[in-house]
């Protein structure tokens, strides 16, 4: 048995050779197929560890405090859209002070929104940035020229803004920035410092941001009272956990929350490490989604692999019809044509795991050229996903046309025309 | 005791409306070492006769015994297996199988049983013996028809089958070549196989021992030939 099949082996791989075009355009569905799986998988895989790994650059040991109720492991309510209003300024305040949480060594409020940024005729859309005078210890950076602002100038509405790179770029120019007035929304600011070059991190475009002090931001450009998020940085890893319990404390104390158990919390505290999970378990989800939709093109392909050999059985009558006369029987018959489909779609799926790590290497050289720190990975796991599956389409498409060989009259068979 | 033994055969295709009897009782026995040529014109049955004394059709009525066994009740998967193992077939045709060398082509009976032995030397000792050793990796494509007929006699023969059926084998081809496979078969029965001949041409019936003549489903003679035809070299001779 394992010998006819060997051998029905070797005569499908004859018989894809001696009609090269018709077999390369039989196996092509199958072999795109398979490297979607690949390339998509190899992809996501190949974003996730960079996303992962730039915000791991951030520091592990970053805690934040979102507005608004969520649940342990799900993305926090505010990145709905939805506007929530509990946190504020005060709260800030209170969590960086040491005698209510020990372990952080600094709080940032911070105040995001976008809008228009004017210097004499020039004007460019960007985005704004409310933060705390402590930004830069929590959450890195430096100041290619003058300076950032003080917690006085924070304490006092100061009209004080740093610009992004990119954002002294489109305004000024080769110009001097430093000194200058520039309009946020209307509202006169003086320019004291520009960022160094950042680039993008964590999704975020350091360069392309405008940085105020927060309740200036709040009061005189936003106006309004809440912030969207309290960024804070603990002394040591070790101690998130501890800060974590802190800060729910201090909250539910500020915000008259009796509920300890912290269903009733009208905010969420998350640590880096948890929002690494997070991220993971969110685009592990959508990788594997993707790589099942391209799998099912795998399907797709199938058809086409049943089709053709529908066509060669009919081509074939007369072989069959010969075969069971010199001593085949059924048996012998539908292994030999069972053996040729998984044949076809074995080897596409061998060319497809091939096509699709090269393509892969390829996206992750270009990728890398551009200047991101992205790491060309391949998982086992996709390969084997996609060679059972074009394993189990052979099967399966391969067993309708198989039986339907195997069931031919010899006699009809051999006079067939 | 004869190799084959046919009593009252009768061969009934049931249509959807009509019934087509074909083979109307037909009783005679066949020894081993014999060769008989089944004669008659179209539609008389003698293909149908082939096909059930060579397993690949089934009788509606009467008995037939190979080899002292009752094959009526023998299941499809028995059939097959007494096919390859017992029975050598030549067609018309041909039926070599395309893109395929004569080596592999005659390689393919031994793939359906078990033999001892070196399959190769077999293959190759069975194409020698019909004069084709000379061509063992030439493709099908690439050798004259004459020739392909003699690559399907070998691949009849590599099974070392009890009988071998060859219907219209010359049908394809020119005199000479025709000359050469009967010239073939000539020879494998002086070396003991049973051949049965089926044709509708009178000369080529004559290169056999013994001719059953059928008509319309029925025998009408069965009788020894009388001034047989030898194939030698290309040539058919009348023997005294």
């Amino acid at each position: 048995m394992i010998q006819m099949f060997a051998q029905s082996v070797r005569m499908a791989i004859t018989a894809l050779l001696s009609n090269k075009g018709r077999s390369f355009l039989t196996m092509l569905g199958i072999i795109i197929g398979v490297s979607a799986v690949i390339i998509i998988v190899s992809i996501g895989a190949g974003a996730q560890s960079m996303i992962l790994s730039q915000i791991e650059d951030l520091g592990t040991n970053l805690v934040g405090v979102m507005p608004g109720y969520s649940e342990e492991g799900s993305p926090p309510t505010s990145v709905m859209g939805i506007v929530i209003t509990t946190l504020t300024y005060e709260d800030a305040m209170a969590l960086g002070e040491k005698r209510n949480v020990p372990n952080i060594v600094e709080a940032v409020a911070y105040y995001k929104s976008v809008g228009t940024v004017t210097w004499r005729s020039e004007s460019y859309d960007t985005n704004l940035n409310g933060v705390s005078a402590g930004y830069l210890d929590v959450e890195g950076g430096e100041i290619e020229k003058g300076r950032f602002f003080t917690e006085e100038e924070e304490r006092t509405l100061g009209r004080v803004a740093i610009l992004g790179s990119a954002v002294r770029d489109e305004l000024f120019g080769p110009s001097e920035a430093i000194g200058q007035k520039v309009k946020i929304e209307n509202q006169a600011f003086e320019v004291i410092g520009v960022m160094e070059e950042r680039g993008v991190v964590a999704m975020q475009d350091y360069d392309d941001q405008v940085f105020v002090p927060v309740r200036t931001m709040q009061k005189l450009v936003a106006g309004v009272n809440h912030l969207g998020l309290i960024r804070a940085k603990v002394d040591s890893e070790d101690n998130i956990n501890a800060a974590l319990e802190d800060i729910r404390a201090v909250l539910r104390e500020r915000h008259d929350i009796r509920d300890s158990s912290g269903a009733g919390d009208d905010f969420t505290v998350r640590s880096a490490t948890q929002a690494l999970e997070m991220i993971t378990s969110i685009t592990d989800g959508l990788r594997f989604f993707l790589a099942g939709m391209a799998a099912l093109s795998l399907i797709v392909g199938g058809v086409g692999i049943m089709n053709i050999m529908l066509i060669s059985v009919a081509e074939r009558t007369r072989e069959i019809g010969l075969r069971k006369a010199i001593g085949a029987d059924n048996l012998h018959v539908f292994i030999q044509f069972l053996a040729e489909a998984i044949t076809i779609t074995v080897l596409s799926g061998a060319l497809g795991v091939v096509g699709g790590i090269l393509i892969s290497y390829l996206i992750s050289l270009g990728v890398q050229f551009a200047g991101f720190d992205w790491e060309f990975i391949v998982s086992p796991f996709s390969v084997g996903l996609a060679l059972s599956v074009s394993l189990f389409v052979g099967l399966l498409f391969g067993m309708y046309p198989a039986s339907k060989a195997s069931r031919l009259d010899p006699i009809d068979a051999l006079r067939y025309e | 005791m004869a190799l084959i033994e046919v009593n009252d055969l009768e061969k009934t295709y049931f249509g959807e409306e009509v019934e087509t009897r074909v083979l109307h009782g037909l009783t005679f026995d066949i020894k081993e070492g014999e060769f008989v040529t089944i004669m008659g014109p179209s539609g008389s049955g003698k293909s149908t006769l082939m096909h059930i004394l060579g397993f690949l059709d089934r009788l509606t009525g009467g008995r037939y015994i190979f080899d002292g066994k009752n094959v009526d009740t023998f299941s499809d998967k028995e059939l097959a297996l007494l096919r390859g193992e017992q029975i050598g077939f030549v067609f018309q045709a041909f039926n070599l199988l395309p893109r395929t060398t004569l080596f592999e082509n005659v390689k393919l009976p031994l793939t359906y049983i078990k033999r001892r032995g070196s399959m190769k030397d077999r293959v190759e000792s069975v194409l020698e013996s019909v004069g084709l050793s000379h061509r063992l990796h030439y493709y099908t494509n690439q050798i004259s028809g004459g020739e392909q007929q003699r690559a399907a006699i070998a691949r009849a023969l590599v099974n070392e089958p009890s009988v071998v059926f060859a219907d219209e084998p010359t049908g394809n081809l020119d005199s000479k070549s025709g000359a050469q496979v009967i010239e073939v078969l000539q020879k494998l029965n002086d070396a003991g196989t049973t051949i049965i001949l089926v044709t509708h041409d009178g000369n080529l019936a004559k290169s056999a021992k013994r001719i059953i003549h059928i008509k319309d489903g029925l025998i009408t003679t069965d009788s020894e030939v009388k001034h047989r035809r030898i194939a030698r070299d290309g040539e058919i001779h009348i023997s005294e």
